[in-house]
């Protein structure tokens, strides 16, 4: 056999995937600006993917900022520079922490959920059915979940900056003995805007390839429920592995700037 | 009778990859008729089907409804054509996030001829016509027997007063009792609301009663077609075969020893 095979079917393949994809992702966006919209069904899912997500979202980001502050304590008490610690903390959270963190739990939360939803759809004809009944199910189930997705993760990523800082301050305060007003004036003056806002762009991208991810698993999963457990996993782990890429390419966007 | 048939397919083929499903399909099916596609499992039955539906492509031939190409249309063409259509699926695909009414409606809401609030009524309307109570029109489809479920698939399928109706597989899954209530409300309400209706089934006491014409897919052509009552004397011995159910014949089941 020809050594070059594998390796050529392999490109191959990916080349494929990728054509897929694009003409998915292509297709999804074009649908979410054009009318008509389902209000109803896009209102569902941003409260399912905003909402519900919060308690998961909430406790990662607690416990990053407790344990972000404990650990630069660690580092920073060897060269006596413990007063940066509210300025590692806030800076780590708003630029990288909350948005990445609260992207992998969602991703699995909700990227999943989507995948193993319209998985079942898909094999029990329901995508089908949608079609016979004058309705385009890229319209009708794609749409609303990108557009959830793209506009609920900024504001769920909001939230965790806040509760991320939050817990760096409990630990601060109540553990290392700092003064409550001076860390919280620390970390006011070292926050600038530009710091929260990559994070929420990064945010938005986050969310897309979530539910990006979910939704184009789900809708070519094929094989019963089989082929719903390999869309789901599928689903959760390429978008992880897109939201830590990703990172990394908006990072040095933001970092060159 | 120099009628345009409702449906003309000429010549279809359709492969998966090396496997040939449909190898030039020719069928008719007039005004007013009700065609069954009698055949074997992975005949391509559905295929035939999913073809006419626009859920798939073929990869030559035509097909035409009302003297209209269908084949390679753009979707707002295949949206219209689609109008025409209703379609009773197998597993009936109820929307499992929606309640029984909302399912029934569907069609008429996306196509905005009715709004919400006159939609439940005119649910209980259509469920009446299939036999079925008002109260169903508030559960659930995961509520519902399998029996029900495909009730309400019926209701669905007839709610915005079709032209052509398909039938898949409507009586698999059923007991014998059921199927045979499912057959006599096909009867009816393909009467009830003039349509024609073309179905697939292997089940031949559903075909016998459903039936005006019959037409046996065989490695992917017609290879009869005729009248219901013309059957037991169709002269060709796949069809005497499949109607008998006989294990040994001219159709070799692929059966590994």
């Amino acid at each position: 056999m020809n050594p070059f095979q594998p390796i050529g079917r392999v490109f191959l393949k990916f080349l494929e995937t990728t054509g897929r994809l694009v003409s998915f992702l292509t297709l999804g966006l074009m649908h979410a600006v054009r009318p008509p919209y389902y209000p109803r069904i896009i209102l569902r899912q941003m409260i399912d993917i905003g909402f519900f997500s919060l308690p998961v979202v909430g406790l990662t980001a607690v416990f990053a900022g407790m344990v972000l502050a404990l650990q630069s304590y660690t580092g920073f008490s060897r060269f006596s520079a413990e007063g940066a610690i509210a300025n590692v903390v806030v800076l780590s959270i708003t630029r990288e922490l909350g948005p990445v963190l609260a992207g992998l739990m969602v991703a699995g939360r909700i990227g999943a959920s989507l995948a193993a939803e319209i998985g079942t759809m898909r094999v029990t004809e329901q995508i089908d059915a949608l079609t016979t009944l004058s309705t385009n199910p890229m319209k009708y189930l794609v749409a609303p979940r990108l557009i959830a997705g793209i506009t609920m993760f900024p504001i769920l990523v909001l939230i965790a900056d806040i509760i991320g800082v939050f817990g760096g301050y409990l630990v601060a305060v109540h553990k290392l003995g700092f003064n409550a007003a001076n860390y919280l004036q620390n970390t006011w003056d070292f926050l600038t805007a530009e710091d929260v806002q990559s994070g929420l762009v990064k945010a938005a991208v986050f969310g897309f390839i979530v539910s990006l991810m979910g939704c184009y698993h789900g809708y070519n999963s094929k094989g019963g429920a089989q082929g719903v457990g390999r869309a789901t996993t599928n689903a959760v782990v390429s978008a992880c592995i897109l939201i830590l890429c990703s990172d990394y390419v908006l990072t040095e966007m933001f970092f060159t700037k | 009778m120099n009628e345009t048939p409702k449906i003309e397919m000429r010549g279809v083929h359709k492969t998966f990859g090396k496997k040939v499903v449909l190898n030039g399909v020719d069928l008719d099916v007039n005004v007013g008729e009700s065609v069954v596609i009698i055949g074997g499992s992975g005949t391509g039955k559905s295929v035939t089907l999913k073809s006419i539906l626009g859920l798939l492509t073929p990869d030559s031939g035509t097909i035409k409804v009302d003297g209209e190409n269908v084949i390679g249309i753009g979707s707002s063409d295949r949206e219209r054509i689609n109008h025409k259509f209703g379609m009773l699926f197998q597993g009936a695909a109820l929307f499992d996030s929606l309640p029984v009414w909302e399912n029934v409606t569907f069609g008429l809401l996306a196509e905005k001829r009715c709004n919400r609030k006159d939609a439940h009524d005119i649910a209980i309307e259509k469920l009446a016509m299939v036999g079925m109570k008002a109260d169903v029109a508030d559960l659930m489809p995961s509520e519902l027997s399998g029996g029900m479920q495909k009730r309400v698939g019926l209701a669905r399928a007839i709610a915005s007063d079709p032209d052509i109706i398909f039938f898949d597989e409507p009586t698999t899954g059923l007991d014998p009792i059921m199927a045979d209530v499912i057959n006599d409300l096909i009867v009816k309400v393909t009467r009830d609301v003039g349509a024609t209706a073309l179905s697939i089934t292997h089940d031949m006491a559903s075909a016998r009663k459903i039936a005006n014409r019959v037409a046996m897919l065989y490695e992917g052509k017609i290879i009869w077609q005729g009248p219901v009552e013309d059957i037991d004397h169709s002269g060709n011995a796949h069809v005497d075969q499949f109607i008998h159910g006989r294990a040994d014949g001219p159709i070799q089941m692929a059966v590994r020893a």
